[in-house]
C-alpha cells in the first residue's frame, strides 16, 4: 500500500559506537512493512562540527549528505539532534534545491511513525519500568512532546507509542524537560556541569523507579551510560528504536 | 578550559551549595510555569510583547525624541549619555550641583554595567544600594550573581555573618525575619538621610514620559519620595511606544522573574515633586551598535526578568559569577560578545544548546540560536587555539571521505575496544567522571552489507 522509497540515515556515532541501535530503526521500520534501505555513501551530518562553531568547514559534508539521499522520498534518522540539524541548519549552510528537498523530507524515526504512516499502537512488547529522556534537540527542536516553558496543550510522541506496549511501565520524573547535559562538545568544553547535569538527569531517573532510560537520540544515552558505568549504577540505557522493534503489527 | 568551565568547576566543588542552587532555581521556574498557565493565552502575550519591542526598535530615534518632549514638559531634565564615562561624570556633576553627598540606590543592571557605584565611591559621594539582596552584595563587595535574585548564591548563615560584621547583628544568627528586620532598619536610615535618589528604569513610555519602575521591597518609591533629588538612569531599549503597551509587559515580567502576578509595586514617575527635581539620563553605551547587528539586535528586546538564568540547567549548576560579565545566564552571554569578544569567548560554548531559554523568554529572543551564531564567529576569529581549529579542520576532512571515515572509525574502535586506557589522557575532559563507551564488535555499516538482503519486507 505504501511503496515510498525510504532512505535511513545512520549517523556516525551510532554506525561506530551503536550499531545496534541502527539496527533496530531498520527493523523496526521493516517490520512496519516499508521499502527502505541505507544508502551505502552516507556519512556525518556534520552536527557537531556546526555545533562547535565550524558550520563553514562543513559545506562540503552537507552537499555530500543531499546527494547521497536524493533519490528517496523520505529520510529517517534514529537521532533527533541530527535531524535537528539538518532540518534548521543546512540551508544556511549550504542552500541548494537538493539541500531544500533533503529538509522537507527528513523526519527522526518516532515523529516518522507518527506523523507521517499515521499508526497510533505499533502492538509492542516490553515488559520493564521505562524513563523516558527527552533529548533537547528532539524536545524543543523537533516538538517531539510538550515542554513546561511553554504553555501548551501537553503530548509526546514517544510517549503515545510506547504507552502501549504490552507490560510497560513509564516512570513519571520530577524533571521530565530537564537536559542530560550532553550537548555534544560541550561535554569536552565544560566536563564539569555536564557531568553534574548528567548525574542529576540519573538520580531523577534511579530515583523515580527507571530500569532503562531510553531517548530518541544516542548520544544522551552514551552520556548517561558513560555516568551509569563510572558510577556503578544500575540504570541501562536503550535506544527508543530498540523498543520498537519489537512491535507487531 | 575556558574561564567559565574553570569557575564552574570551582562553584560545583561545594556539591551541597551547587544542588541547593540547582533546587532554588527550578523552585523559581516551577512557579513560573504555573503563573503562566494561569494566563489566558499566554504564548500570544509573548507575542505581542514580542512585535511592541520591534516596534520601538524600529522607530527607536522617533520615540526617544517623543519621550524627551514628553518628560521635558513633565518638568524632568532629560540627558543623553552616550557610554558608561558620560553617565558617570552626568551623576556626579547632578548630584555636586545641587550638594548632594549621600545616595540611595534601588536596582539597576544599567548603573551595574556602567561602573556607577565604583566612580561616585571614588569621587567621594557614599551610595547604598537600597534593595536587599543588592543591599548583601554591596556589603560583601561582590558583583550579583543574577539579575533578579542578586544573592542567591549565598545561604542565610552566609547573609547572617555579613550582617554581623557590617550591621551589627548577633554573632551566628541566621533566622531570615531577623536579619529582614535588621536589614529594613538601616535601609530605612538610609532612606531618610539620603540626598537624592538614584534608579533604574523597566519601562519608559514615550507617549507620556513616564518612567515605571517595578520593585517587590518598595525601595525605589522609598528612595525617590524621601530625597529632594531624583535621578533615572535608562539605557535607550527600555522606550515602549505607549501606556496602552505597559500591561503587556506587567503582565509577563513578575511572572517570568519569580512566579509572582505582578511586582509589589509599579511605580509611575511622571512629574519632579514640589521643590524637588527630577532628571533622567538616557544611556546608550554601546547598545546603538546592537541594533544594527542583524542577530544581536534582539537581544535588545530583553526586559531583564532573569527567567532564562531560572531554566538555564548550565546557569543553575555553575552560579551566576562563572559568567564573569554584569549580566550571566543565556542573555548574558549572548550580549557579552559585544561588550569584549576576548574575555567572551567561552561563554556561546558554556550552553548544552538546550533551547530552554528561547522557549521561556517572554519577548521570544532566540538565545539558542544566538549562541548558535557566536560559537561560528568565535571560531573564525584569530585567537581561536590553532589546535581547535586544526581539530574542526581535520574532522570536516575525515567526515566528509568515505575512506577516511571508515579508516578512523576503525583505529578508534579499536582502541577504544582493546586499549581504553591509551585514550584516558587525551580524552580525560570526558574520562574525568565518564566511562569510555565501548563498541560492539561491527559497525552498523558492516553489519547492513552482511544482513540487509536477508530482511524482506
Amino acid at each position: 500500500m505504501w511503496d515510498h522509497k525510504i532512505g535511513l540515515f545512520i549517523p556516525c556515532y551510532i554506525d561506530q559506537l551503536y550499531p545496534r541501535a541502527g539496527i533496530a530503526a531498520f527493523e523496526t521500520l521493516r517490520r512496519l512493512g516499508l521499502n527502505v534501505s541505507c544508502p551505502p555513501n552516507q556519512l556525518c551530518c556534520g552536527q557537531p562540527l556546526a555545533n562547535s562553531g565550524a558550520a563553514c568547514e562543513t559545506v562540503a559534508l552537507c552537499r555530500r549528505f543531499a546527494d547521497s539521499f536524493l533519490e528517496y522520498d523520505y529520510i529517517v534518522c534514529p537521532s533527533s539532534s541530527c535531524v535537528y540539524h539538518i532540518r534548521h541548519h543546512y540551508e544556511k549552510i549550504a542552500r541548494s534545491e537538493k539541500v531544500e528537498k533533503i529538509c522537507d523530507s527528513i523526519y527522526e524515526l518516532c515523529e516518522f511513525i507518527v506523523d507521517v504512516l499515521g499508526i497510533d499502537d505499533m502492538k509492542l512488547l516490553f515488559p520493564h519500568k521505562v524513563g523516558i529522556h527527552h533529548s533537547c534537540h528532539g524536545l524543543r527542536g523537533l516538538e517531539l512532546a510538550s515542554t513546561g516553558e511553554l504553555i501548551q496543550p501537553r503530548y509526546s510522541k514517544v510517549h503515545s507509542l510506547l504507552e502501549k506496549a504490552e507490560g510497560i511501565t513509564l516512570t513519571k520524573l520530577d524533571r521530565e524537560d530537564e537536559c542530560c547535559g550532553f550537548g555534544g562538545t560541550f561535554s569536552v568544553f565544560e566536563p564539569h556541569v555536564s557531568v553534574r547535569m548528567g548525574t542529576d538527569r540519573l538520580s531523577d531517573h534511579l530515583r523515580n523507579g527507571s530500569e532503562f532510560i531510553t531517548a530518541t537520540d544516542m548520544s544522551c544515552l552514551m552520556h548517561l551510560e558513560a555516568i551509569i558505568r563510572r558510577q556503578r549504577k544500575k540504570a541501562k540505557v536503550i535506544h527508543v528504536a530498540e523498543i520498537l522493534k519489537t512491535c507487531r503489527v | 578550559m575556558s574561564q567559565h568551565s574553570k569557575k564552574a568547576r570551582r562553584f560545583l566543588a561545594d556539591a551541597k551549595r551547587a544542588a541547593w542552587h540547582d533546587e532554588t532555581l527550578w523552585m523559581v521556574r516551577c512557579k513560573r510555569d504555573r503563573a503562566a498557565e494561569a494566563v489566558d493565552d499566554w504564548e500570544n502575550l509573548r507575542g505581542q510583547a514580542s512585535d511592541i519591542k520591534e516596534k520601538a526598535l524600529e522607530n527607536i530615534p522617533q520615540y526617544i525624541r517623543q519621550f524627551k518632549e514628553a518628560a521635558r514638559q513633565n518638568g524632568a531634565i532629560v540627558m543623553e549619555a552616550s557610554n558608561h564615562v558620560m553617565l558617570q561624570g552626568y551623576v556626579a556633576t547632578i548630584l555636586r550641583s545641587n550638594g548632594a553627598l549621600r545616595v540611595v540606590k534601588s536596582k539597576s543592571m544599567l548603573t551595574e554595567e556602567c561602573g556607577l557605584n565604583e566612580y561616585l565611591i571614588e569621587q567621594g559621594f557614599t551610595i547604598i544600594d537600597t534593595d536587599l539582596g543588592e543591599c548583601i552584595m554591596q556589603l560583601r563587595r561582590e558583583p550579583p550573581s543574577h539579575i533578579v535574585l542578586p544573592a542567591i548564591h549565598l545561604r542565610k548563615e552566609e547573609i547572617g555573618e555579613t550582617f554581623h560584621k557590617h550591621l551589627g547583628t548577633e554573632a551566628g544568627a541566621s533566622d531570615p525575619t531577623y536579619l529582614a528586620q535588621a536589614a529594613r532598619k538601616y535601609l530605612r536610615e538610609q532612606f531618610l538621610s539620603a540626598q537624592a535618589a538614584i534608579t533604574g528604569v523597566n519601562f519608559a513610555v514615550a507617549e507620556t514620559g513616564t518612567i515605571v519602575v517595578c520593585t517587590n521591597e518598595g525601595n525605589a518609591d522609598m528612595g525617590v519620595h524621601a530625597a529632594p533629588i531624583q535621578i533615572h538612569c535608562m539605557s535607550i531599549e527600555k522606550i515602549i511606544p505607549a501606556m496602552a503597551d505597559l500591561g503587556v509587559f506587567t503582565r509577563l515580567l513578575a511572572r517570568s522573574a519569580t512566579g509572582q502576578a505582578v511586582t509589589a509595586y509599579t511605580s509611575h514617575y511622571r512629574t519632579p515633586k514640589p521643590d524637588g527635581k527630577m532628571y533622567i539620563i538616557i544611556v546608550d553605551n554601546g547598545r546603538s551598535e546592537r541594533l544594527y547587528h542583524p542577530t544581536g539586535r534582539s537581544t535588545l528586546k530583553c526586559i531583564r526578568c532573569g527567567a532564562c538564568m531560572n531554566t538555564c540547567p548550565v546557569y543553575r549548576r555553575s552560579g551566576g559569577h562563572s559568567y564573569g560579565q554584569v549580566i550571566p545566564g543565556p542573555i548574558g552571554s549572548a550580549i557579552a560578545p559585544f561588550r569584549d569578544f576576548r574575555t567572551a569567548a567561552g561563554l556561546p560554548f558554556a550552553c548544552s544548546l538546550c533551547e530552554s531559554c528561547s522557549n521561556i523568554c517572554p519577548v521570544r529572543i532566540n538565545l539558542h540560536e544566538q549562541l548558535y551564531y557566536w560559537r561560528q564567529e568565535m571560531n573564525s576569529y584569530r585567537s581561536t587555539p590553532i589546535l581547535r581549529k586544526l581539530i574542526m579542520k581535520t574532522a570536516a576532512l575525515v567526515l566528509a571521505k568515505p575512506l577516511y571515515y571508515r579508516l578512523a572509525g576503525s583505529l578508534g574502535r579499536f582502541f577504544l575496544r582493546y586499549f581504553p586506557f591509551m585514550l584516558k589522557l587525551p580524552l580525560r575532559a570526558w574520562t574525568r567522571g565518564r566511562k569510555l563507551p565501548r563498541p560492539e564488535r561491527q559497525t552498523f555499516r558492516q553489519w547492513y552489507a552482511r544482513n540487509a538482503s536477508k530482511h524482506t519486507s
